[in-house]
């Protein structure tokens, strides 16, 4: 049944591009919409992501650099803290000076939900949603869909367990189906609305909470590496605050 | 329908006893309660709570009064060694697994601190079951890296409590190390003992088999099947042998505050050698006395007390013996002392009990068969000797001369046999061991020193060498008191 949606998704839409597959329009790549069961869902809960084009990269301390010099009020120094708590740029040497450990194609962490909604749309841009986000999140090399593959979820989960791998550059994790680079391996992501996952922290209890994440179905049998994986990410998106400022954060906008 | 209605009776009866012994239940409940209600004990000042990684434990709270104690819990995940080789990611409470041990009293108020570092990847809390509120705790804990959330609460029930992360996936969080203990002592205190330590078992799941060398993720399918790769006390191979073992002196009280993280296996603790004077089972109010093993609940704990009257190395194991000498749940006390031969005499003689052939040696000879003396014929030497045979010989080489695969050589068709009829005398003489080849087959275990006459001798080789295809020798009693005088050895 899904399988019919993707399908016919993809050949309405490959009529309205000259190319099939991916389109790229300068640092970022076109996304084509569709239909799919989240991590967490349940047959009924399926969702629908409009087309979109999304950057292929995360947002780097470089391209940071070059918004704060240009918009004065997101510099460390200058931040609201209502917008940016205490380890905003934390690394950074200075309001406009990048720490000396840091590279410029390293992506940006230690910036806030405010911060980097407003980076987003100076440039005409917004934050993906968590569907938009998720929906990409899914995608091997070679598959739009790779979440059944168990080879595809131990990655990811290396990566979560593992702590402290900090200053690899953009690029250096693998290029999805998308063509999009570093969706998993390098940094967390933040997406627009993340705080709309209403996780408690307490596990335990949000699996009795009659929510579409965490229907009973999908957390009591949760036996499956790709649940594991999603309650990893929901985890990590209800434990934050806007004003969150955090050394495995970062993001990349997308356009409509 | 019916059914329904049936179930519906049920309930209804025990209702009814429930209500009409109501108020006996409650008396009792009632007399059970502490003297003093701690919801009532007042605080007075403030500490720092000392916390230590295992094996050890903070000091006792001795007489102090109930206070504000701070807690400083700082989250960490860092690879560590699961043994020799095989690396593992630990998720940590304070930087070892089990975490940081907390000693409070009765009536303390902890302001606990959950700060989760910067450089890790994940959020985090904290259940302690110690707590007295929704989630022990985890509801008001939960962490981004980079953050320190507080909460505090009152200590009402004393007792030996775990604490472990419960931030989903839980079990995950648990299988890497999140747990630990938190003692509640009563006012007071505990009795003092000479020696207190810190023991926790948890049960860990690897990609690679038990062994495979490298960084091991954790094996999420392998935990679900209830799987375990690694079955360890204080969160590795090793943690409490050797150079890490428990020690104590001769003459000592040992209490051990045992833990079980889980997260899925149950432990049957025991120490072998020791019988355990005093257990506060399940590591509450209950006490019993003079315990071989006891059970430690995952996500439940046990206090062990006992005196140590001899010298030596205590082995403490889950009992589940597998998991303690093919998975790792093993740890050593060593006592130092002097001998209580009193108590426990070491070997006093070793030798060999083996009913059917061990090292060289005698055989008494006790009922010996009646056998034909004087100058027997062929025929009657093969007669007895099938009767020594069977009372000497058939338990290892078997009815049919076959021996057994891989333990006794075969007499039937043995070349080893036929080729030497002087060597064969010697071996019943004198017995033998060490590597023999018989029919291309190597075997190397130990044939007894008979006690046969020579005439014995010579009636059962008689016999071995007349049947199963061997070439029909006859041996005499004359042979046999050749090579016992002169030759062989």
């Amino acid at each position: 049944m899904i399988k019919c949606i993707f399908r016919l998704a993809i050949v309405l839409l490959s009529g309205l591009f000259v190319q099939t597959g991916y389109g790229q329009s300068g640092n970022a790549v076109d996304i084509i919409g569709g239909t799919y069961i989240p991590l967490y869902g349940r047959d009924s809960s399926q969702v629908t992501v409009s087309d979109f084009a999304m950057d292929v990269y995360p947002v780097t301390h470089g391209e940071f650099l070059e918004f704060v010099i240009k918009y004065k009020k997101w510099q460390r120094s200058e931040v609201i803290e209502l917008f940016a708590d205490g380890n905003y740029l934390l690394d950074w040497k200075g309001d406009t000076i990048l720490g000396d450990k840091i590279s410029e194609n390293a992506p940006v962490t230690n910036i806030s939900w405010f911060s980097a909604k407003e980076y987003c749309s100076c440039q005409g841009k917004r934050l993906p949603t968590i569907d938009e986000w998720e929906y990409v999140a899914m995608a091997s090399e070679t598959k739009l869909d790779a979440r059944q593959e168990s080879t595809f979820n131990q990655y990811i989960l290396d990566w979560y367990e593992r702590p402290k791998q900090k200053n690899q550059e953009v690029g250096s994790t693998f290029k999805n189906y998308w063509g999009l680079y570093d969706i998993h391996g390098l940094v967390w992501e933040w997406t627009y609305d993340f705080n709309s996952v209403l996780i408690s922290g307490e596990s335990r209890k949000d699996v009795d909470n009659d929510s579409d994440l965490f229907c009973g179905s999908a957390a009591v049998g949760a036996s499956d590496l790709m649940n594991y994986a999603a309650f990893m990410r929901y985890a990590i998106r209800g434990s934050v605050k806007a004003n969150y400022a955090m050394r495995n954060l970062g993001f990349r906008c997308v356009k409509d | 329908m019916k059914t329904k209605s049936i179930t519906k009776l049920l309930f209804a009866i025990p209702m009814l006893a429930l209500i009409s012994c109501g108020g006996g239940e409650k008396k009792s409940l009632k007399a059970k309660k502490h003297k003093v209600n701690p919801v009532t004990i007042e605080v007075k000042g403030e500490m720092d709570a000392e916390l230590t990684a295992p094996p050890f434990v903070p000091a006792s709270v001795g007489n102090r009064p109930a206070k504000k104690l701070n807690v400083n819990m700082e989250i960490l995940e860092e690879v560590g060694e699961m043994t020799d080789g095989v690396k593992y990611v630990y998720w940590t409470f304070g930087g070892s697994v089990p975490g940081s041990f907390i000693r409070t009293r009765v009536g303390d108020e902890v302001e606990f601190h959950l700060k989760n570092h910067p450089d890790n990847k994940l959020p985090h809390n904290i259940d302690l079951h110690a707590v007295t509120g929704p989630g022990g705790g985890a509801t008001s804990s939960f962490v981004a890296p980079g953050h320190e959330t507080v909460f505090s609460f009152k200590v009402l029930n004393p007792g030996l409590y775990v604490y472990h992360c419960a931030t989903a996936p839980v079990g995950m969080h648990i299988a890497n190390g999140m747990y630990g203990l938190i003692l509640v002592e009563p006012e007071g205190g505990l009795p003092k003992v000479d020696k207190e330590y810190y023991v926790m078992q948890g049960d860990f799941y690897t990609k690679g088999e038990h062994g495979k060398p490298g960084l091991q993720p954790f094996d999420m399918q392998k935990a679900v099947d209830e799987d375990a790769d690694y079955v360890v006390f204080n969160g590795k191979v090793g943690a409490l042998t050797g150079d890490n073992a428990l020690t104590a002196n001769v003459g000592e009280t040992v209490r051990l505050f045992i833990g079980n993280g889980g997260p899925n296996l149950v432990s049957s603790f025991h120490v072998i050698g020791e019988i355990f004077d005093r257990v506060n089972v399940e590591g509450g109010s209950l006490v019993n006395e003079d315990v071989q093993t006891t059970l430690v609940p995952a996500g439940g704990a046990a206090i062990v007390e006992f005196k140590v009257d001899v010298p030596g190395t205590f082995i403490l194991v889950d009992h589940s013996i597998f998991r303690a000498f093919n998975k790792g749940a093993l740890g050593m006390l060593k006592v130092k002392g002097d001998d209580q031969k009193a108590l426990y005499s070491g070997t006093i003689q070793e030798g060999i009990y083996n009913p059917e052939g061990g090292t060289i040696q005698e055989i008494p000879v006790a009922e010996k068969a009646v056998v034909k003396k004087g100058k027997l014929s062929k025929k009657e030497q093969i007669a007895n000797g099938k009767q020594l045979y069977t009372q000497t010989c058939f338990a290892c080489h078997q009815a049919t001369g076959d021996g057994i695969p891989n333990a006794f050589p075969p007499l039937a068709k043995s070349d080893y046999l036929n080729a030497d009829v002087n060597r064969a005398i010697d071996i019943v003489i004198h017995g033998k061991t060490g590597e023999i080849t018989v029919n291309g087959k190597k075997y190397n275990s130990i044939m007894t020193k008979q006690s046969l006459n020579d005439a014995e001798i010579a009636d059962v080789l008689t016999y071995v060498y007349n049947v199963w295809g061997n070439n029909k020798t006859v041996v005499t009693e004359k042979m046999v008191k050749a090579r016992r005088s002169g030759g062989g050895h």
